[in-house]
């Protein structure tokens, strides 16, 4: 069964495709998304075609399924129909599939069960990922803050961070948010004695 | 008690004013509920939100809403319509070169005549195998239809004699740019968009073609309508107030700083403002030209569902998708649109509510009195470029009679 693979991300589209062939489908096609797109899944004659559920260009490949089958011709696909369940949960994962016509419900629901797992595991890579940046830039403003506690308050560092860490507690923010309030105030108003 | 929320899908698009405009400007608390505007860039995404319950209602392209209840390319899902969000605010826009070719003026032309030099460059230009092509932001889209209706009321057969493509409205202005097509038909602010970019020469208003076409309505779940019917009436107040207050004096200013915002249409204000006064720029550097019938966000009771504008859609749905009449399926296409649910909501206000839910497209050539349950209502010259009406009791005779 061929499928092909269209997302704007080309990270997430090697995950769903390392999934596929990971499970045995090994006959894919993923689409250049800089590429033609029509005539690149023209040529591909899939079976399935997964694409991000925010993908540009997806009213283009509606009317391109919608004309083809008009016209008889073979990439006649429709939405995947074959389990509202499923679909919707491909819906919260932030990706869709057609297929073609008459593609049996058993055959179909691995291939979106599938992608659905990767789009999640994705999502999950990029929020810890995004996660990890934001520990990054926060270790980076508590160590300028401490700095700055330490010179202006003449302490040494243990003491500037249990001040750091006791106002935290007090007004229940995060360390990284007083960190920031103090870096952001210093750049300000540092050179007001 | 915390507030009813909507979230409601939208496409960057000018006549995505009043769900926006409620929300910011305090329409949606005044009632009692909470909007939150999700964006998007397709209409399938929008479509696939709605009804996989991602989000409650959205701001869509009138047959979508209509093919959706049908279940064109997909199982049905009976959507509801209980409120219009705006009557045209579209335009055909050429490539300069077909401008040129076609010896569009700095004026709005004359539709027949327009399309009488179109039809001959389009019948050159299909002998030569390589035909016109024009770009529509969806299959189930007034523009699709109202491009088609043009074309065809002309001499120039869609899909024969021109190819007819889809093209998002936010890569309208880059597809006319690379030549990929040679007129797109698109709503604001992206016509105006590829006129500042010289790209684009506007050859017509949509408003040319029917004067009073529906456009953008505001659609739901009919389930939801269902089981949230009394937030659903407060988000029809809610939207009619927004309606009420964009067109009055001295707003226009403030909507288009609110509508250009990045998370909005991210567009340059200019184009926004001029689409929201129906001031629009024909060719690059051109002053604007003001045409008051652009587009309708409130006057008129432009917000009314009325059934026949439902009808009319399903009319070239029949036409365009090749398919044969069918009664039930008039039936439910008539049925998405709720004025019911609009009286009711409004009946107490000071809106001006119709006596019927559906009348003669077309037929008026100047404004005239119409009947109301309450306050006065006129409604203003709706015809249909080429003069033909149309009566959505008979629909099989209208289809045999067109070109």
């Amino acid at each position: 069964m061929r499928i092909a693979i269209i997302d704007t991300s080309t990270t997430r589209a090697a995950i769903i495709s390392d999934g596929l062939r990971d499970a045995g489908l090994v006959d894919l096609a993923i689409i250049d998304p800089s590429g033609p797109l029509m005539a690149q899944v023209e040529a591909a004659q899939p079976e399935v075609v997964l694409i991000n559920l925010e993908n540009p260009s997806r009213d283009q490949l509606e009317d391109f399924f919608a004309v083809s089958r008009a016209l008889a011709r073979p990439i006649a696909m429709f939405v995947d129909q074959s389990d509202a369940e499923a679909t919707g949960a491909a819906i919260d994962a932030g990706v869709s599939a057609y297929v073609v016509d008459g593609l049996s419900k058993q055959r179909i629901k691995p291939v979106v069960d599938l992608a659905v797992r990767r789009f999640q595991a994705f999502s999950r890579l990029q929020r810890e990922l995004d996660d990890a940046k934001t520990a990054l830039a926060e270790r980076g403003a508590i160590d300028r803050a401490k700095a700055i506690l330490m010179k202006r308050r003449q302490i040494d560092e243990p003491a500037a961070y249990a001040l750091l860490r006791g106002q935290a507690m007090r007004t229940n923010r995060r360390i990284g948010e007083i960190a920031e309030a103090i870096v952001t105030s210093e750049a300000l108003m540092g050179d007001m004695e | 008690m915390t507030a009813e929320i909507f979230r409601i899908g939208f496409l960057p698009l000018v006549d995505a004013a009043l769900p926006i405009l409620a929300h910011e400007l305090g329409f949606a608390a005044r009632e009692g509920i909470a909007i939150e505007p999700v964006r998007d860039m397709t209409w399938a995404t929008v479509r696939d939100r709605l009804i996989f319950g991602q989000t409650d209602a959205a701001h869509m392209i009138a047959p979508l809403a209509i093919a959706t209840t049908l279940g064109r390319d997909r199982p049905a899902v009976p959507l509801a319509v209980p409120f219009v969000l705006g009557l045209n605010g579209n335009a055909v826009t050429f490539s300069t070169r077909l401008a040129n070719a076609v010896g569009l003026t700095e004026e709005l032309g004359d539709p027949a005549q327009i399309g009488a030099a179109l039809k001959r460059l389009a019948d050159a230009r299909a002998a030569s195998g390589k035909p016109l092509r024009f770009g529509v932001v969806h299959r189930y889209s007034s523009h699709n239809y109202m491009l088609r209706y043009w074309l065809a009321g002309v001499g120039i057969r869609p899909d024969q004699d021109v190819e007819i493509v889809v093209t998002s409205p936010p890569f309208a202005a880059d597809a006319l740019a690379a030549g990929d097509v040679d007129g797109i038909c698109v709503g604001e602010p992206w016509n105006s968009i590829a006129v500042d970019r010289g790209v684009g020469h506007i050859a017509l208003a949509t408003a040319q073609i029917w004067r009073r076409g529906v456009e953008k309505v505001l659609a739901m779940r009919a389930t939801l309508l269902d089981e949230r019917r009394e937030a659903v009436e407060a988000l029809v107040r809610a939207l009619h107030g927004a309606a009420e207050h964009f067109v009055a004096p001295g707003a226009a200013e403030e909507s288009a700083d609110i509508l250009a915002r990045p998370e909005y249409l991210d567009a340059p204000r200019d184009a926004v403002l001029r689409a929201i006064t129906d001031r629009i720029r024909l060719v690059p550097g051109g002053e604007p030209l003001h045409y008051p019938d652009f587009m309708f966000q409130y006057r008129e009771a432009a917000n009314f569902p009325w059934r026949s504008q439902a009808a009319w859609l399903y009319s070239q749905m029949v036409r365009w998708d090749y398919m044969t009449f069918d009664e039930g399926d008039a039936a439910a296409a008539n049925n998405t649109f709720r004025p019911d649910i609009y009286r009711a909501a409004l009946a107490g206000s000071s809106a001006p509510l119709p006596g019927a839910s559906s009348k003669l497209e077309g037929g008026l050539a100047e404004p005239i009195g119409a009947g109301s349950t309450q306050g006065r209502l006129t409604l203003g010259a709706d015809r249909f470029f080429d003069g033909r009406a149309f009566d959505p009791d008979d629909i099989e005779t209208y289809l045999a009679e067109l070109p």
